[in-house]
């Protein structure tokens, strides 16, 4: 009779003490158990470090928060001095370095911040924040005057004109708000158009580079280029959204003046091309990164082009695939229609970090320093944030891509960095581009009209920003 | 009726025994309080408030009375979203509930004599198991426009180009309610079947001795007995599907196209969590509660209607 | 079912038996694909699956699983802390909504109806209307980051709680614990000696659908945990998912599923045995 009871009991129990066994006792199973002793320790001896710490004057623990593990490896790879302890923590000197990793599913790296933040510097020594990662789409949120969250580079961090003169402007506009910049990146991330050779010989008889950017030099050629590609059975993007970007980093106005949502007129050509292109089934409405999406990085996908930047191009088109296109290095790199930028990550000091000098120092390692980031494009594949160090890439035949069936695109990709124009971004960025691309499908897809699809753009960006309105 | 044999029975004795009644329920309320019906307060006075995050900065808490509550009725999305929601909970439940009573009278059919019940017994629950997030994500590339769906469609010649699934307002609802099915019909049929371990076989070999059909031993057997369980499925499920969220959430990456039509309740509420907004949020949550109270009450008196308590 | 049920009198019994079988199969069927597709796309690198499904497995499975226990994320800790915190959730609520249903279905006082109407009433407040405001007074509580709120709160089940008080409607005849007390067993004993092995059909649906919904849970604990020693599975799956284009890898993400949905199977084959088994629930018979 007591069978279930007691069974269901022991079982609890049995998974109760294997859960204590591992945790206190043994200390080898992936060092979590490390992980778990280290911030009580901590805890407890920070009364007493307190004014041990004075002599120094820097905290003992150096809290890094990031969505994914990118920056991670840079910094194991790549910074001088850096130990790593385990998954998540490492040491630099006798500081620890701890990497607290939300993911950005559902906005919960955002809401982290979000949190920590604002109350950092009431933080206990060892919880403050001291470096965090943005993305250019909401970097502003974080970087702008009030409240400011992020350290002023050139005023709080000291780091100088001279030491980040190598960068590329766009890459300091992004995290720039009244004039002072808030963050550096080590990366650069201009974008090109990928055509697929194959096509371009059976369409234009020729996959030379000079052919095809003569088609596909401005948006007018391009989508007149669209049917021709689509006559011999090719759609010339994969998707609407494959341009998107190509438009949307050519504004001329911001997507919200006095808190107007403001739709610029580049943004409205998008839908107009687009919605033409649709129509004539020269290409889909598929989101980017599904299967759709992906079917045109095979010969039988029969996708003429896509847009992206270096990154793309070495990882994301199926290179380690036999079968893809990547593989048998059958694409090719053209500046295309507009020149534009596809992510990019950037380092930025919290505002009431006790660890200031580090923070400086890896900002300087990891984006000001040549030989450093000449590291980086030979270990991995990143487009760096050094003029001089891409320039010589780009004279420099070893660095020709595999995928683009070797051909050297750098010299493109650093004629691209020059010219992109970031001063356009707003803290309303990343919402109004989802909620645009979002509603925009049902006009392409044919469930709405253009008003209706533009009511859905302005309720659903007025949920998410309740300040704004239309 | 259990009631009043118990008084009868008990007599005097009935109040030393009756304060474990109250000693039985602490546990329960305390927790509730602490850990319910704190947070509860504070959004209901939140919706009073005007009250949310814009970046990193607070706007708030403004009092701004029924301001709230004035804009979700006026708005119309209230009414759009409870429609929504409904219609894709009603799409899953018919064939949920006609499943789950159909293989409840057939597991307990003595003349039927199934082979392999256990087997099934114990497979239809399995989907369950499964992380609805997961098994959207498994959906949203199988009826992907390139997705072996469409090419299984098309090279069987059932249609010439592909499907546009997730274009499609009645496919995606269908999809929904469809999964929602699959996910939940197995959960039912176990729960109608723990509230006939109850039931004494041997009334089922009597009514059969009796020569009473399958049809007659369900009707005036099963089903009366089960009744109770009846009513805890249909209004658990019409609790359940008023927070329908993660799956047409997940297929629908969080827009409920084409054009908000699988756009649910609770996907509309988290829209409004995005920006912390405490004051919109908290309005809903109050029409959530009063819309899911409104169709218990209907059920409830449906169900025990003529019963004296 | 009024097909069947009009046409059953005349119908012969094979026939009946047939289309019994052949419902089953289907329903089987369409229960059982997904775990083969889920299978057989965690033997898949990431470039075949970019390319659609395939009724054969790939010979990625040893690949994708060592990259994904040699990668960073603690997959060991995430499945004890799964194991810990859908057990314990899984345990307390059964005990406790038992507990009170009982306490509503065997004892008369004062107010017992207005509590009763009142558990019902709360159980029609959904879950993520709360959470705003549950996030920040377990934030007050010096609760976050702690297995307490994802725990405890299970114990305070509306919807469990209903469940054995309807349960106990049908099959809990107060006769009998009036025949223990005259045995001279005290109310506490009575209950976890008596009730609880009666309501044993009951405990183990609950526990399992209790189990199953604490571990698949991601949205309170993806906002309460915040070390990576305590995340939970679904957490680690949401985070792979969220990898940077460089080591994004559906293989492994598969592979995480599957080895995510694994115990809980176990816990369900386990625990269906009391359901399915065909126990009846004998001391409720008189």
């Amino acid at each position: 009779m007591k069978k279930v009871a007691s069974v269901l009991l022991s079982t609890l129990m049995a998974a109760s003490l294997v859960a204590c066994g591992t945790s206190t006792s043994s200390g080898t199973p992936s060092a979590a158990p490390a992980a778990t002793e280290a911030p009580a320790a901590a805890a407890t001896e920070a009364p007493t470090a307190e004014p041990a710490a004075a002599a120094t004057e820097e905290g003992k623990v150096l809290n890094i928060y990031c969505w994914n593990e990118e920056f991670k490896s840079r910094l194991e790879d790549h910074f001088p001095g850096y130990e790593k302890v385990d998954a998540t923590s490492g040491k630099i000197g006798d500081v620890t370095v701890k990497f607290t990793i939300t993911p950005s599913t559902d906005n919960a790296y955002q809401n982290k911040l979000d949190e920590v933040l604002p109350a950092n510097a009431s933080a206990a020594a060892d919880d403050k924040v001291d470096i965090f990662l943005v993305e250019a789409d909401y970097a502003l949120k974080y970087t702008g005057a009030s409240p400011a969250v992020a350290l002023d580079v050139k005023g709080d961090l000291g780091l100088t004109d001279a030491d980040l003169a190598n960068q590329y402007q766009y890459t300091k506009d992004v995290v720039t708000a009244d004039g002072i910049l808030r963050g550096t990146s080590w990366q650069g991330c201009p974008g090109v158009l990928i055509y697929n050779r194959e096509a371009a010989k059976e369409v234009f008889g020729s996959d030379d580079p000079e052919t095809v950017q003569a088609k596909v030099k401005d948006w007018a050629t391009f989508n007149a280029t669209a049917a021709e590609v689509n006559a011999k059975g090719y759609l010339m993007t994969s998707t609407v959204n494959d341009a998107y970007r190509v438009y949307s980093n050519n504004v001329t106005s911001k997507w919200v003046e006095n808190g107007k949502i403001n739709i610029d007129p580049n943004i409205m050509k998008w839908v107009e091309d687009s919605k033409a292109l649709v129509d004539a089934g020269y290409t889909t409405t598929a989101e980017l990164w599904s299967d759709d999406w992906n079917k045109g990085f095979y010969p039988e996908g029969k996708v003429f082009c896509y847009f992206g930047p270096a990154w793309l191009i070495n990882f994301s088109m199926k290179s380690d695939d036999a079968a893809s296109i990547a593989a048998k290095g059958g694409w090719g790199a053209v500046e295309g229609p507009q020149g534009f930028n596809w992510g990019g990550t950037w380092i930025c000091g919290a505002q009431g970090s006790d660890n200031p000098t580090l923070v400086a120092e890896i900002m300087k390692q990891l984006t000001c320093n040549e030989s450093v980031m000449a590291d980086i494009v030979k270990k991995d594949s990143d487009f760096v944030n050094n003029k001089p160090a891409m320039e010589a890439a780009a004279k420099d035949d070893s660095y020709a891509f595999a995928v683009l069936g070797g051909q050297n695109p750098l010299a493109m990709f650093t004629a691209g960095a020059d010219k992109i124009s970031m001063s356009n971004i707003t803290i309303y960025d990343q919402g109004c581009t989802e909620e645009f691309q979002k509603a925009m499908k049902n006009y392409f897809d044919g469930n709405a009209t253009l008003d209706e699809s533009l009511d859905l753009f302005y309720k659903g960006v007025e949920e998410k920003y309740p300040e704004l309105t239309h | 009726m259990s009631d009043k044999k118990y008084k009868h029975q008990t007599g005097s004795k009935v109040v030393s025994y009756n304060k474990w009644g109250v000693i039985f329920l602490i546990p329960f309320m305390v927790v509730w309080l602490i850990f319910q019906f704190i947070p509860l307060v504070t959004t209901i006075y939140n919706s009073f408030f005007e009250n949310y995050r814009s970046g990193l900065s607070q706007i708030g808490p403004n009092f701004i009375g029924l301001q709230n509550y004035v804009t979700i009725i006026t708005n119309g999305d209230l009414i759009n979203y409870s429609k929504n929601t409904m219609i894709m909970w009603i799409i899953g439940f018919i064939p949920q509930i006609f499943f789950s009573l159909l293989l409840a009278a057939w597991f307990t059919d003595p003349s039927l004599r199934l082979k392999g019940q256990r087997f099934f017994k114990t497979v239809i629950y399995l989907p369950n198991l499964i992380m609805a997030s997961a098994f959207s994500m498994l959906f949203f590339t199988l009826f992907a426009d390139s997705g072996p769906i469409n090419s299984i469609l098309v090279n069987m010649g059932v249609i010439s180009q592909p499907f546009k699934f997730m274009s499609n307002v009645t496919a995606v609802r269908c999809l929904v309610g469809f999964m929602n099915f699959i996910m939940w019909f197995g959960n039912t049929t176990i729960l109608l079947m723990a509230g006939m371990m109850g039931i004494d076989q041997s009334l089922f070999e009597a009514a059969e001795v009796d020569g009473a059909t399958a049809t007659e031993v369900f009707w005036k057997i099963t089903l009366p007995i089960l009744r109770p369980i009846l009513i805890y499925v249909l209004i658990t499920s019409l609790i359940g599907g008023l927070q329908m969220f993660d799956v047409p959430q997940i297929l629908t990456n969080g827009t409920g196209d084409p054009t908000r039509t699988s756009m649910t309740l609770i996907m509309y509420l988290n829209k409004h969590l995005y920006s912390k907004n405490f004051g919109m949020g908290g309005a809903l949550s109050v029409f959530l509660f009063i819309i899911t109270g409104v169709l218990s009450l209907i059920v409830f008196r449906i169900s025990y209607a003529g019963e004296v308590k | 079912m009024s097909t069947n049920n009009g046409t059953s009198k005349g119908m012969n019994i094979h026939v009946r038996r047939f289309i019994a079988y052949a419902v089953l199969g289907i329903l089987s069927f369409l229960c059982l694909i997904w775990f083969y597709i889920l299978f057989i796309n965690a033997t898949r690198s990431n470039s075949e699956l970019g390319r659609g499904f395939t009724i054969l497995p790939g010979g990625y499975l040893l690949t994708n699983w060592n990259n994904l226990i040699h990668g960073t994320l603690p997959i060991m800790s995430g499945m004890l802390n799964s194991i810990i915190i859908a057990g314990l959730s899984a345990g307390l609520c059964v005990y406790f909504s038992c507990m009170t249903a009982y306490a509503i279905h065997a004892y008369n006082f004062k107010g017992k109806k207005a509590i009763f109407t009142f558990i019902l009433m709360i159980m029609m407040i959904p879950t993520q209307v709360t959470v705003l405001g549950f996030i920040s007074f377990m934030g007050k509580l010096g609760l976050m980051d702690s297995f307490v709120p994802l725990i405890v709160p299970s114990i305070a089940a509306p919807v469990v709680f209903f469940y054995m008080k309807q349960y106990m409607d049908s099959n809990l005849p107060l006769s009998l614990l009036e025949a223990a007390r005259i045995d001279g067993s005290g109310e506490f004993s009575t209950f976890n000696r008596i009730v609880i092995p009666l309501m044993k059909p009951a405990i183990a649906v609950e526990a399992i659908f209790t189990f199953v919904s604490s571990w698949n849970n991601y949205f309170t604990p993806a906002l309460i945990i915040s070390s990576d020693n305590k995340k939970t599975l679904p957490i680690l799956i949401a985070q792979l998912r969220s990898a940077d284009w460089l080591k994004f890898d559906m293989g492994q993400v598969y592979v995480m599923i599957a080895f995510s949905i694994f115990p809980v199977i176990v816990v369900y084959l386990v625990l269906s045995k009391y359901i399915v088994g065909g126990v009846t629930a004998g001391g409720v018979k008189e």
